[in-house]
């Protein structure tokens, strides 16, 4: 699995894609990897505040219960609503279908603070 | 059928003295568990690996993670992996990729590839799993019977030569020491297949209540047996390419001594995942030929090797027991559901005065089986609230792959521990709404 080059990192496996003021946040190839096979994912409603380093849902797989970590602080525009449903593709395309959540930032310097995709494979020993 | 011998060490076994008993601290007390267990979350995703593997440990042991060639984890508290216990199918995994924790102080697959295939893998075909961390006990001698009928729960006097039975060790106090399978071979002597984190304790344990009151002797043995189980429908068609033993005339729960591969073999059709199949104990040198044959024979049907992760959802969905959630030492066989294997009235054994006080005094509490009504997962050590109020906590609970729900056993007061109760399972200091159901929650059709 690739890590997309314009994509930000956490140390706590969250990715975070910037399109102007707004970000799309999602959990990386890794985490789920870890994780195993995800069977419920609990996400915020739209119109919650959610702040950089602080859990703002969870995921689970058949043995593991994880917290999500903010990458950004914002507000809740749209929840991947489809998850719910089929939570199994947080493991089949993290980084892409899906996403979890879309938020309009706050902080848009916070994203300073972030892992570039290198960093995080350092990080992670891919 | 041939008596078989199997001689030689494990090989690749690490520990050092040290190692050999840090494993053995498995008992808690239960009426402190879910308080500890809430604030046992897992609070990031960089935690999730450490989760894994806590849920599979016996509670109230700091889990640790387990480095290895194929899963690297960034931890501030990385173990010295000598520590940990290799099976002789150590190599075998890693070439596999196996993800590979701590369990109970041995190094051991939790999966191979999804934790879900190779579930559904053992519920519609058949699966392989290495075993080999479980203890074996033998106990022989001119009252090798009565010492493992003083010793343990069910009546071992009612077992036939080549017949085994699920059995329970008991503190005098009515605890349970370990749940156990006990084999009778036609010579007199007993095969105990006993849990791996409780080995040594269940062997000091034997020695301690009896002393040199039976003319018999207690053998720990489990450094002479590999333990490989082939669990589903199409088990017996994948190992009988293997043996001559014919596999059909091995009724369940009975076993035979043979050879499998071409190696001794002692195997009984015995599980821990609601399926027919077979326990297959080989020297342990022979362990990674046999496997690789015994997947090799299944491709035909898909085999999938599977780790401790499946083995876990296969038994809860058949309300099986797990030492250290369903049993410990602060919990009786009776509260447990373990009555069918206390036989209160084949005389005297280590725990009867205690059980039958309890009976007299009446059980406080009960294991059931719940299912989850809302969306949320009650896990191992939640606690379960029924009408607004603490009531009991979960024992082992998740997901069920086969029933697409999610379930679990728990505990709860006596006269609530019974089907189509309301509760409540405190999911992160929510109340999430479920309801009490019969155990078993999975049961095979039977052929």
């Amino acid at each position: 699995m690739t890590y997309p080059e314009n994509y930000k990192y956490t140390k706590e496996h969250e990715w975070v894609l910037i399109e102007g003021d707004k970000g799309t946040i999602g959990i990386t190839d890794h985490a789920q990897s870890e994780l195993g096979d995800i069977v419920f994912v609990d996400l915020p409603k739209p119109g919650a505040a959610i702040n950089k380093g602080q859990t703002f849902g969870s995921v689970e797989s058949v043995k593991a219960v994880s917290d999500i970590y903010a990458p950004v602080s914002g507000e809740v525009l749209e929840i991947n609503t489809g998850l719910s449903a089929t939570p199994e593709k947080l493991n089949s395309d993290p980084h892409g279908e899906a996403w979890l959540i879309k938020v309009k930032l706050a902080k848009p310097g916070e994203i300073n603070e972030l892992l570039a995709p290198a960093d995080y494979q350092k990080y992670i020993g891919a | 059928m041939p008596r078989i011998s199997i001689q030689g060490k494990k090989p690749s076994l690490t520990p050092g003295a040290a190692a050999e008993n840090r494993h053995n601290i498995c008992v808690f007390n239960k009426k402190q568990r879910p308080a500890a267990a809430i604030q046992d979350q897992p609070t990031s995703l960089e935690n999730a690996s450490k989760s894994l593997e806590k849920s599979l440990l016996t509670p109230g042991k700091l889990a640790k993670t387990t480095p290895n060639a194929t899963l690297k984890i960034t931890s501030p508290w990385m173990p010295d992996t000598t520590e940990l216990k290799r099976t002789p199918l150590f190599e075998t995994h890693l070439a596999s990729k196996a993800k590979m924790v701590d369990f109970g102080g041995w190094n051991m697959p939790v999966q191979y590839s999804s934790i879900i295939e190779e579930h559904n893998a053992v519920r519609t075909a058949v699966g392989l799993f290495d075993v080999s961390h479980m203890g074996e006990i033998e106990v022989r001698g001119p009252q090798a019977l009565s010492l493992v009928n003083y010793v343990a729960t069910n009546n071992a006097a009612k077992l036939k030569p080549w017949q085994a039975h699920y059995s329970a060790l008991l503190y005098e106090h009515g605890g349970v020491v370990d749940d156990i399978l006990v084999h009778r071979l036609p010579d007199g002597n007993m095969f105990l297949c006993v849990n791996a984190s409780n080995q040594e304790k269940d062997f000091e344990h034997i020695k301690q209540v009896v002393g040199k009151s039976f003319d018999a002797e207690v053998d720990f043995a489990s450094d002479r047996y590999a333990q490989i189980a082939m669990q589903g429908p199409k088990a017996l068609a994948t190992l009988q390419k293997l043996t001559k033993t014919n596999l059909s005339e091995i009724k369940y729960y009975w076993f035979a001594d043979g050879a499998v591969g071409g190696t001794p073999a002692r195997i009984a059709r015995t599980g821990y995942t609601g399926e027919d199949g077979f326990e297959i104990y080989i020297a342990p040198g022979e362990a990674p030929g046999i496997w690789n044959e015994l997947l090799k024979a299944g491709e035909e049907f898909a085999i999938r090797p599977c780790g401790l992760g499946a083995r876990n959802t296969l038994r809860l969905e058949a309300a099986m027991a797990l030492y250290g959630h369903e049993l410990t030492a602060s919990i009786n066989p009776l509260e447990a559901n373990l009555g069918w294997i206390v036989k209160m009235d084949k005389g005297d054994f280590v725990g009867r005065a205690a059980l039958e006080k309890a009976q007299t005094a009446g059980l406080t509490r009960g294991l059931v089986g719940f299912e989850m009504k809302e969306r949320g997962i009650g896990r191992d050590g939640y606690e379960v609230w029924i009408e607004g109020k603490p009531a009991g906590w979960v024992t082992s609970g998740g997901p069920s792959p086969t029933l697409n729900k999610n379930i679990g056993l728990c505990f709860l007061p006596a006269a609530k521990a019974l089907p189509d109760i309301a509760i409540q399972v405190i999911i992160r200091n929510t109340p999430v709404e479920a309801v009490t159901v019969p155990a078993p929650f999975y049961k095979r059709a039977k052929a």
